[in-house]
């Protein structure tokens, strides 16, 4: 069982000066699951998800990556996650395939398995039409696909996605939570969103924080509504009720 | 290695998806065209006839060549600013910049690599102003060392020029800022220069500050080592300082 967590971030904080966005977070994360991250506005979910790609020191804690510790050895670690920011990192001046390429060469995808991948990829996100196409002239939801192409390019073990169905249109979204159903057969996968039924449909487990901690940390199969159990956490202004609450979830 | 030479020529292949460019070689070899022929043309009807048969008179090389460099060095520190700023702040403003910090580099590849693509762009544009004096070789002898000084020269200006914005580009996500500010660094280097040289209160500290001074030296077909180790610290100490910037940014805000 060891071998088969993906990722593991353990007592994780973050401090901007004073104020604490993240404190003492765990997260683990097992091969071919999907983990749903959930809380208000400034939870601290991007936070979290900056840190466990690497774009942001955590001020205390470890995070480790397949097995290889993000902190020391950040660019082995690197080469296996993917990560969809909540603005898709596309440059606008190049095509659809010209970006794809860039993105497989930096992760140093060489000859016809960078082929290989780019074609997967286009796929998978059905960019297939799109793909000579200037990205500035794309619709958000393309940008969006593109962007969760270049997530899951170099078949990562970890795929983490900030709010990835944002802009799109239902049938898109339904595309897009198909594919993230498979994503999470052979990879593991963070997914961040503020639509419940989201979270319910796609997800084995849900980490609910709120002012950067861990309010709930469980699977979905209990069958309660999510949205009963997220406005009990979140809402209640109690934070005595707060601490207990992981407890009498669990 | 590889990667800093992927990230160089996909951001040099990039400045041409885009009209900057493409615009701005056009203007500044329009500029210096003009300038050239300028030059040229008081040499041959003035310059020449007064010359001739005197000893040790300055030659075309010094005359017309020199100052084609000259007003280069002088255009391109306004045209600098605006080629440096897109390099991180406008990456920042468009939030792109986290496709490069996520992928399995390094921040010093990251930022040697976007260097590296926009000294291919000045070498580019050196090159296209270089064919104008060496077109002068077809009908009169050129002295192609003091033209080799005057190119490194540029080039090292160029170099040193683009550097220090990178620097600032790095600092902002407002790629205004970085521009303005880019332009308002290598302005007061040029002011250092002519405060260096002022009557009365010249110092020869100022002189060896600034950039100018050093590229002023190659023109005159001179090439000096002190100067070209100036150039490389100038340059080293600004990429460093980038890097460090960068790594900051993800250590703490």
């Amino acid at each position: 069982m060891e071998s088969s967590i993906l990722l593991a971030a353990e007592g994780l904080s973050r401090y901007y000066g004073e104020y604490c966005a993240v404190e003492n977070l765990n997260i683990q994360l097992q091969k071919g699951e999907v983990l749903g991250l959930l809380g208000p506005n400034g939870a601290g979910k991007s936070t979290t998800m900056q840190m466990l790609t690497g774009n942001l020191a955590p001020t205390t804690g470890s995070i480790q990556i397949n097995g290889l510790d993000l902190l020391e050895e950040p660019r082995r670690a690197k080469r296996h996650i993917g990560y969809l920011p909540e603005q898709p990192p596309v440059y606008r001046d190049l095509m659809v395939n010209e970006y794809l390429d860039y993105c497989a060469k930096l992760h140093g995808l060489r000859g016809t398995a960078r082929t290989q991948a780019i074609n997967l990829a286009c796929e998978r996100c059905s960019l297939n039409e799109v793909k000579n196409r200037l990205i500035a002239n794309l619709s958000k939801g393309y940008k969006q696909r593109v962007g969760i192409a270049q997530a899951i390019l170099h078949n990562p073990a970890v795929v983490i996605l900030d709010e990835p169905t944002v802009g799109l249109d239902p049938l898109q979204i339904r595309e897009i939570r198909k594919l993230i159903r498979e994503l999470g057969q052979e990879h593991s996968v963070i997914l961040s969103t503020h639509i419940l039924p989201e979270v319910q449909a796609v997800c084995d487990r849900v980490q609910i924080l709120n002012r950067g901690r861990t309010v709930f940390n469980d699977s979905l199969a209990g069958g309660e509504s999510l949205e009963k159990i997220f406005f009990e956490l979140v809402y209640q202004e109690d934070p005595a009720l707060a601490d207990t609450a992981p407890e009498r979830l669990t | 290695m590889k990667m800093i030479w992927t990230i160089a020529t996909t951001e040099f292949r990039r400045m041409f998806n885009s009209p900057l460019a493409w615009s701005i070689l056009a203007v500044v070899q329009f500029i210096l065209a003009w300038v050239f022929l300028l030059g040229l043309n008081e040499y041959v009807t003035q310059i020449q006839p007064a010359m001739a048969g005197r000893e040790n008179v300055p030659g075309l090389s010094d005359l017309v060549v020199s100052a084609l460099y000259l007003w280069a060095g002088v255009i391109m520190l306004a045209v600098m600013p605006i080629l440096t700023m897109r390099l991180f702040a406008e990456e920042r403003m468009n939030q792109t910049l986290s496709l490069l910090t996520t992928a399995p580099i390094s921040i010093s590849q990251i930022v040697v690599g976007k260097y590296l693509g926009l000294l291919l762009l000045i070498i580019t544009m050196i090159g296209m102003l270089s064919l104008m004096p060496a077109s002068l070789s077809l009908g009169t002898d050129l002295d192609w060392g003091k033209l080799a000084a005057a190119i490194l020269g540029l080039f090292l200006l160029l170099a040193s020029f683009a550097a220090a914005g990178l620097f600032l580009s790095s600092l902002t996500r407002q790629p205004i800022i970085a521009a303005v500010s880019t332009f308002g660094l290598l302005l007061f280097l040029l002011v250092l220069y002519i405060s260096g040289n002022s009557q009365g209160s010249g110092s020869q500290l100022f002189i060896y500050l600034s950039h100018f001074g050093h590229f002023l030296s190659f023109l005159e077909g001179l090439f000096d080592s002190s100067d070209l180790v100036y150039y490389l610290l100038f340059i080293i100490s600004f990429l460093l300082l980038t890097i460090r910037k960068l790594d900051n940014e993800r250590l703490q805000r």
